[in-house]
């Protein structure tokens, strides 16, 4: 009943293991590390700064994930920031109001066909939320260790977004956890709605950064 | 919405059990569970015309422990502990990725003998899970042979696993920067004898239950999951690989000292309510063959567990890790700020991924399927609410 896996087994095993990753370390996404809780800073690496930062590592930079993003930025220019590339892991930041249309052309061109989670993060020292789609893909072999994070930032006070359902079905229950646990409305999205939290919940959103756990 | 509608979810609301519609009187709305009749503690509402579900409502929650929350208040080393609660059953793997992004975050080299003990740790909480499952799974079939043969067999797991770590289902075992101590005197021996008598059960499992043709009629083509729709819905674990995918974090994306191990990934192709409750079987002798490997593999001697400082931390970033727990991939992703408490912690599970198939399959379906159905979805309502 069972068969093995021969066709994957081969080019995945060939492939570096990442248990090292963190040896050889990429720019640091957070530019102020100096300050105290400087994280609440979104990364500004302010497209000229990346692109010094990465010239500068350029012959660091995994190869095939250089390729994934090179097509993005190309295509997209400006609107699609790179954070940064590791091995097997890249995040990207995109403006919301390009975010549905860069990740149809993820899908459809890059290869990445589900998502396995989406975290929404609260930052309230700049003011803003940033949700973060940590794309997988199943279909492609070369693809099937890499997570391709696609992240967008939107004003913590009117927290909306467009939602991905219709790229990704898959974000469904994950983006309907992201607006009862931190807030952030997704239009077009079927159900914002209650879904972990008990029904008579009457707080702010719990994992907002002001919403503090009694007693601590 | 109309009225209609808005009368039926106000009803579903209050919990009422049973409604009865007057214009549509065929269509009739059933909740199941919280009380754990067969669902864990875990409510859906179907709707059922005459046998069949047309429509299905989950509505997990009922067991949400704001672990995400409670990560912020704990440093890296105190989250260990609270972070088993989702799934007490697979105490090492849930800790397994935390591990493994807290060490890129803070950059932790683990020994190597404790990559193997760990890895060891992991496949055998990986089997008391699979077998508390099937027994779960054999119970909701009305085959209680099934539900007696597997939770007897777990415990001789649990008592190999209490002699490792000291404790018999929350392990606190894997940490950031290896395992908290070493294998007892014996236990490569100990290990090896009772991996060599669970394979003979495996066949036994199989013999009486596998091949039992009641089982097989109620769940041979029932609820397919084409390989398409598994996609499309972004199920993990042995959803995924019961629809035809081969697709193991293990294999994909090796962690620790998995890429030196030789396994396959058991997978099947009917895509059906069988093929998904196989899986697991085949996964559980997938993992004897593997801890034989790491057995033999193991370096006699050396550290186990790297040095700490008292308040781990590193530099501001982010890691998102993930293993193969007996659910599926297990990913966590970590946001740090430079303090040694995470700014953010989120994790992903494989649960809460699947239980996006579960509308799906069961809309169409027979109400008398619905137990195989959902129990074959390897759901645990404690993972999936956190």
């Amino acid at each position: 009943m069972s068969k093995s896996d021969d066709r994957s087994l081969g080019n995945i095993k060939s492939k570096p293991s990442t248990t090292v990753a963190s040896n050889k370390d990429l720019p640091s996404i957070s530019p102020k590390q100096g300050e105290t809780g400087s994280i609440a800073s979104p990364p500004k690496p302010s497209s000229n700064n990346t692109s010094v930062q990465l010239k500068s590592e350029e012959a660091d930079l995994p190869q095939f994930e250089k390729g994934i993003i090179d097509s993005l930025v190309s295509k997209y220019g400006d609107s699609v920031k790179v954070i940064y590339v590791k091995p097997l892991r890249i995040k990207i930041e995109v403006p919301s109001k390009d975010i549905v249309e860069i990740a149809r052309h993820i899908r459809d061109e890059s290869g990445f066909d589900h998502a396995e989670s989406v975290s929404a993060t609260d930052y309230p020292k700049t003011g803003d939320i940033e949700v973060i789609y940590h794309l997988g893909s199943y279909t492609r072999d070369d693809l099937s260790s890499h997570i391709l994070s696609l992240s967008t930032r939107t004003d913590r006070n009117n927290a909306r977004l467009p939602s991905l359902i219709g790229i990704f079905k898959s974000v469904e229950y994950h983006e309907r956890e992201s607006f009862e646990m931190v807030g952030v409305y997704f239009d077009n999205h079927p159900r914002n709605d209650r879904f972990l939290l008990p029904e008579d919940w009457a707080d702010i959103p719990p994992l907002r950064k002001e919403f503090r756990i009694k007693g601590r | 919405m109309s009225d209609q509608e808005e009368r039926i979810s106000e009803t579903t609301r209050l919990g009422l059990e049973i409604v009865k519609e007057a214009e549509e009187d065929r269509l009739m709305t059933l909740s199941v569970g919280p009380q754990h009749p067969g669902s864990g503690h875990f409510r859906f509402t179907v709707k059922v015309d005459g046998d069949y579900i047309v429509d299905c409502d989950p509505d997990p929650g009922y067991v949400h422990r704001g672990e995400e929350k409670m990560c912020e208040y704990r440093n890296f080393i105190q989250n260990i502990p609270h972070l088993e609660r989702p799934v007490i059953h697979d105490s090492s793997n849930i800790t397994y990725s935390y591990s493994l992004a807290v060490e890129e975050l803070v950059k932790i080299d683990v020994p190597r003998r404790a990559q193997f003990i760990r890895a060891i740790a992991s496949e055998l909480n990986r089997q008391i899970y699979t077998l508390y499952w099937l027994a779960i799974y054999g119970i909701f079939l009305g085959h209680s042979t099934m539900f007696m043969w597997p939770t007897g067999d777990r415990e001789l797991i649990i008592d190999l696993m209490e002699a490792l770590t000291g404790a018999r289902v929350t392990h606190a075992y894997n940490i950031p920067g290896g395992v908290r101590n070493d294998i007892p005197y014996g236990f490569k021996d100990r290990c090896l004898r009772q991996v060599s008598y669970f394979e003979k059960r495996l066949k036994e499992y199989e013999d009486i239950f596998y091949n039992n043709p009641l089982l097989r009629q109620r769940t041979e083509g029932v609820a397919i999951l084409t390989k398409e729709d598994a996609i499309k819905l972004g199920v993990t674990g042995s959803v995924l690989r019961a629809s035809g995918i081969p697709y193991d974090i293990r294999k994909a994306e090796p962690y620790d000292i998995y890429d030196e191990i030789d396994f396959n990934v058991q997978y099947m192709k009917t895509c059906d309510s069988f093929a998904r409750a196989y899986v697991p079987l085949l996964d559980m002798r997938e993992s004897c063959h593997i801890i034989r490997q790491l057995l033999d593999k193991m370096p006699e001697s050396g550290e186990v567990r790297a040095k700490l400082q008292p308040n781990p931390k590193g530099p501001p970033g982010e890691a998102y890790r993930r293993v193969e727990s007996g659910r599926g991939a297990l990913g966590y992703y970590i946001v740090s700020d430079g303090t040694p408490k995470p700014y953010r912690v989120k994790i992903s599970v494989g649960s809460f991924r699947n239980l996006l198939a579960l509308p799906h399959l069961l809309v169409g379906s027979k109400l008398g399927d619905m137990p195989s159905v959902y129990w074959s979805l390897n759901y645990w309502p404690v993972e999936a609410d956190r």
